[in-house]
């Protein structure tokens, strides 16, 4: 992956030097983290202070899905963002490409086990149990076993830039059947009957919902922007010491 | 005799001169399906309740078992590179290699599905509708399993790993295969499992190869 030196290039290769990349990318980091604490501190407080605890239904624990809600839809998001990263792997062998595939494997498994965790806290008192085999858990379930065996295969790559473009094409194969699953486990666990009607049917939340929720939401994809730009930071100062070690072993060979 | 049927029968050949591989599979199967009756108890409504998501579990697992052989042995001794510069395009081989696979390592667990059927006081009626469903299911478990191995073909400890990935892909395989046993809408979801399996026997061969190659450059 040599970058030709000619004079007029785009920022779309200009950045395909890690080095570029790190660069241009460091002074982002921390307005993006400002912005996600003060997110979060909006958020909090409306959560906290200002939105209402006696709803119909669910009553006070309405208030988890301000955390539950924003981590459910990034487990959806951040494989996105890994099987668009695949395509820029495989099609353009763009090298940050792989890595921020690499960085964000580890992310999505969090905020997937965080939805799950988070829900399960949110079930136990409003249907009365952790865990139900619906539709949405079960794929959600389904999603976070992908995400870990997207990491141990990273691990068990020594080549990392092998192991990007075996990994791409696995990830790809992955978005193409994560909506086959979706499909296919509700209509499994309709033949199941669920014990009880999920989710309050409330499109039309009141304003002092709304705005907690926004908030959150938004605080916590900017929360996943930064860890995903530090983590990708962090990578290719990774791969920098493994070529150095590499380097420093020929020199004493030679 | 063209490239691909040549591939065919090399696979074969090697599958049933191979000293007895095609045996410890079905021997797996049947042992795994044997082994339910002592964990959930002898009771026969409740084992012919669950006979037919025990044999899928039972089929699962066993052709697990065979992928190791698809693709790591000619990494190895370097035939894959050779493969991989015939005029036959690698997807082509992967293909072959799969039609292989399925005939030795899906088809005899078919042919002795009887057993377990008897074993786990299975209705006849039962029964024909579990054999149809792991004709038309298994060749979509033997698809995914390929991507699976060719996707940890390079890894030393990727038997390990395989089979991780392969069982996610593999969720809607079950829940059709047992749906179209046991479900009220079963012929509905046997029309999904065929579709399944001709969408991943379609779409395996160019996932597998394209792993294949990227992980060999």
């Amino acid at each position: 992956m040599s970058i030709d030196s000619a004079p007029k290039q785009s920022w779309w290769n200009r950045i395909a030097n890690p080095g570029q990349f790190v660069a241009w990318t460091t002074p982002l980091l921390w307005p993006l983290t400002i912005l996600t604490a003060v997110l979060f501190a909006l958020g909090l407080w409306f959560a906290f202070f200002n939105s209402p605890t006696e709803t119909p239904n669910v009553g006070s624990t309405l208030r988890i899905m301000y955390v539950h809600v924003p981590n459910a839809w990034l487990s959806q998001f951040v494989y996105g963002v890994m099987a668009v990263s695949a395509l820029g792997t495989l099609v353009w062998r763009h090298p940050m490409a792989d890595v921020s595939m690499k960085a964000a494997a580890p992310l999505g498994a969090l905020f997937t086990a965080l939805a799950l965790f988070t829900g399960a806290l949110w079930g136990r008192p409003t249907w009365g149990t952790f865990w139900e085999w619906d539709g949405r858990m079960t794929s959600t379930l389904v999603l976070l076993f992908i995400y870990l065996g997207i990491i141990a295969l990273w691990r068990a790559f020594d080549d990392q830039l092998r192991a990007a473009r075996v990994i791409a094409v696995f990830t790809l194969v992955g978005a193409i059947n994560i909506p086959i699953i979706k499909f296919s486990v509700d209509w499994w666990s309709t033949l199941h009957q669920p014990a009880s009607v999920f989710r309050p049917d409330g499109p039309r939340m009141p304003g002092s919902i709304l705005m907690p929720l926004f908030l959150m939401f938004f605080a916590f994809t900017f929360l996943f922007l930064v860890l995903h730009l530090k983590a990708m930071h962090t990578e290719v100062k990774r791969r920098r010491v493994m070529t150095l070690q590499r380097k420093a072993a020929q020199a004493v060979r030679a | 005799m063209s490239g691909f049927a040549a591939i065919i029968q090399r696979e074969l050949r090697l599958s049933l001169r191979g000293g007895g591989d095609i045996l410890t599979l079905v021997l797996f199967f049947v042992i795994v399906g044997a082994i339910v009756p002592f964990a959930v108890g002898p009771d026969r409504t409740l084992l012919a309740t669950i006979a037919p998501g025990i044999i899928w579990i039972s089929a699962f697992l066993a052709m697990l078992l065979g992928l190791d052989r698809l693709f790591r042995p000619d990494h190895e001794d370097g035939s894959l590179i050779l493969l991989r510069q015939a005029d036959l395009p690698l997807s082509a081989v992967v293909a072959a290699k799969l039609i292989a696979h399925w005939l030795v390592s899906a088809v005899p667990l078919i042919v002795a599905s009887p057993v377990l059927a008897v074993l786990l006081a299975m209705e006849l009626d039962t029964f024909w509708r579990t054999l149809l469903s792991l004709l038309l299911g298994t060749p979509a478990l033997a698809a995914f399993g390929a991507i699976g191995a060719a996707v940890t073909v390079a890894i030393r400890r990727g038997g390990l790993i395989a089979p991780i990935l392969i069982a996610p892909l593999s969720v809607p395989v079950l829940i059709f295969g047992v749906g179209s046993i046991t479900s009220p809408q079963s012929s509905a979801a046997l029309l999904f499992l065929a579709a399944l399996s001709l969408m991943a026997v379609a779409l395996a061969p160019f996932a597998a190869a394209l792993a294949i190659s990227s992980a060999e450059d």
